[in-house]
């Protein structure tokens, strides 16, 4: 352990620079193109995660770390991936009580009741003008 | 600083193990600086994750449609409306700021005080110009009626989320660009070769700060990646 910095030749950088244009030009034309469903997606997290990779890799000297390091910062991300998966459940579960109970097929517009129409009904009833 | 080791070191999972199960430090050959800096990436990191979670409920939830983001960040060029183009620049001017971080961190290792300091600096106006952008993109998307509570395009959860999430990230951008301007400045005036001490700690810097701070940048455009393909593209 000579030295503790990381140094590596500047057409690595370079490379790698070039690779991340080039994979943000793919998923920018994903958009451009107007892919839907399925290719959309797929090509839209492929292209994520390999520019995800190759920033961590690389500009962020991960490959040339030691793998106490690496599994430290590796390792406990997979907890992202569980939370994702119970959220999904959830939000699904939120969307058919919404759909069952308040959806009426009209856009939601009134954000406000004024207190005078909320009470009118019970005050009918009790017969207090 | 340097912990000279008579027993070489182990590679790969063997090494992760005895590492791990070493006394005094489990990071071998990384400057303590660096490893505080990875733990807080891999924090924010955490941060960053809830509020894409958070996202990912508001949108699988809801019932009203979500606003088509293709059409909502497009910008009109000699009338012709091009989808997401300022996001997309941004995109590039983002990733080439991480170019030149790296290569000031490779200037920094080899003593080229002068090199080191520019490349700082172009990272720093770098990142100035994309905030420059970002405020633009606010300051449209608020004229075009976007509030957090509501907007003009579908679901109302659209503004709450693209507020907090690019504003955060926004704010990530912007205490990044300060400490570059600082580290540009103490490298550029040679404090790391003087052994000048730093105003607010009163420590010596070293020109591995310089890769501390790269680290933190780089974590920058990473975030950036998953909200370009999770809140725009998607």
């Amino acid at each position: 352990m000579a030295q503790e910095g990381q140094e590596h030749p500047i057409s690595t950088y370079l490379w790698v620079w070039i690779l991340l244009f080039v994979l943000s030009a793919c998923s920018y034309y994903v958009d451009f193109a107007g892919f839907q469903g399925f290719t959309r997606w797929s090509l839209v997290i492929l292209f994520m995660f390999l520019k995800a990779y190759f920033i961590c890799a690389v500009f962020m000297h991960m490959v040339w770390e030691r793998m106490a390091l690496v599994l430290a910062l590796f390792i406990p991300t997979f907890a992202i991936i569980v939370f994702v998966g119970i959220m999904g459940f959830e939000s699904d579960y939120t969307q058919l009580g919404r759909k069952v109970f308040f959806d009426t097929g009209k856009p939601a517009t009134v954000y406000a009741v004024p207190h005078s129409e909320v009470h009118k009904d019970s005050h009918e009833e009790k017969g207090d003008h | 600083m340097a912990t000279t080791s008579k027993i070489p070191l182990k590679d790969g999972m063997d090494g992760f193990v005895s590492d791990w199960a070493s006394d005094q430090r489990a990071f071998k050959g990384v400057p303590w600086g660096k490893a505080m800096m990875w733990i807080f990436l891999l924090s924010d990191t955490f941060i960053f994750s809830c509020f894409l979670i958070a996202y990912m409920t508001a949108r699988w939830s809801t019932v009203e449609p979500w606003p088509n983001t293709s059409e909502v960040f497009s910008l009109t060029v000699n009338g012709v409306s091009v989808p997401l183009l300022l996001i997309a620049i941004m995109t590039f001017i983002l990733i080439t700021s991480s170019g030149t971080m790296a290569m000031a961190v490779r200037s920094g290792y080899q003593k080229k005080r002068k090199q080191a300091g520019a490349l700082l600096f172009l990272t720093a106006v770098l990142g100035l110009s994309f905030v420059g952008m970002q405020a633009f993109e606010w300051s449209k998307l608020i004229a075009e009626g976007i509030r957090p509570w509501e907007n003009p395009f579908g679901a109302r959860q659209f503004g709450s989320v693209f507020f907090m999430v690019t504003g955060f990230h926004g704010i990530h951008v912007s205490f990044g660009v300060l400490f570059l301007f600082i580290t540009a400045r103490k490298v550029l005036r040679g404090d790391y070769d003087t052994g000048r001490r730093g105003f607010f700690t009163w420590q010596k810097g070293r020109y591995e700060i310089i890769e501390t701070l790269g680290l933190y940048w780089h974590f920058v455009d990473l975030v950036w990646v998953f909200i370009f393909a999770f809140f725009y593209l998607w």
